[in-house]
């Protein structure tokens, strides 16, 4: 049950993210230009996603249990810290630069061509680096 | 600020937007997880114990949406401007970034913000900010 609930919640975002017209970089990098004729949608696609969540996210702060019975996973960490601004610093510029994020790329792989597939091979490949980055014995130690 | 109203879709956002949150909302209140894609993916990435399952079911169900939506309609048309070596540098940035900041677009950008998580606000921040920086340079100061 926890993996089909899991599977049909990936068709509905992705599906979300397809009427909403995330899946086109090009709509995505026309919100990002506010020197240029500005596309506001990406705007109401988050307001509409927030909308929804801000009823859901308070209705499970709630409980201890999800109603399949697991633990609630909700995010503890609060610390604002480097490591959080530069990786959404370098995140944003990837963003801007093709007009993918990690949704739109990942729903665009069966229908868009090669494009996804050598955004999403790299992103991986930048997944890894982070892993391998984080297991040098070198490395400082991140201030909490 | 000029608005761009032949492309702007003020309707067809909102309700795909509420979908996203759909989802979103389905899989905290069911499996008691966070929808974020890149935290989905990225924890796939170091491959150890039994943590994979739920994560490959909700990475397919996405990567499956543009076959589902095609069942009932057209898939929309969509224009990617990028070329090959700033696919792949978007890429990688995208990749690490999102490791580093512990979220992107969904997971901070949605589930976080409808948290109200100070946290999710100020990584969303950054990566709004550095997009629109890099759309101006890529667009208005080089192009």
């Amino acid at each position: 049950m926890h993996i089909i609930m899991a599977l049909v919640a990936g068709l509905v975002f992705g599906i979300g993210l397809i009427i909403s017209g995330m899946t086109d970089p090009s709509k995505v990098i026309g919100f990002l230009d506010l020197a240029g004729r500005w596309d506001p949608s990406l705007g109401f696609v988050m307001g509409g996603a927030i909308l929804v969540g801000l009823v859901a996210f308070r209705f499970a702060a709630g409980r201890d249990k999800s109603l399949l019975g697991d633990a609630m996973r909700l995010p503890t960490a609060t610390h604002i810290d480097r490591r959080l601004v530069l990786g959404g610093l370098a995140f944003g510029a990837g963003w801007g630069l093709a007009g993918y994020c990690p949704g739109p790329a990942l729903a665009s792989l069966v229908s868009g061509g090669g494009k996804p597939l050598i955004f999403v091979a790299a992103m991986i490949v930048g997944m890894v680096l982070f892993e391998l980055l984080e297991r040098l014995p070198a490395r400082r130690k991140p201030a909490a | 600020m000029m608005i761009d109203w032949a492309s702007f879709t003020p309707w067809a956002s909102l309700a795909g937007g509420a979908l996203i949150g759909l989802s979103a909302a389905l899989f905290v209140l069911f499996n008691g997880r966070i929808a974020g894609i890149s935290g989905i993916l990225g924890g796939l990435l170091p491959w150890p114990k039994g943590d994979i399952a739920w994560r490959v079911a909700f990475l397919l169900g996405l990567i499956a949406a543009p076959a589902a939506y095609g069942l009932f309609a057209p898939l929309p048309a969509v224009q990617v401007d990028a070329g090959t070596a700033t696919l792949v540098v978007a890429g990688l940035l995208v990749g690490i970034g999102t490791r580093y900041g512990a979220g992107c677009t969904s997971g901070h950008g949605v589930c976080g913000l409808s948290r109200l998580s100070p946290r999710s606000l100020v990584a969303t921040a950054a990566f709004m900010a550095a997009g629109f920086v890099t759309v101006f340079i890529v667009r208005h100061l080089i192009g």
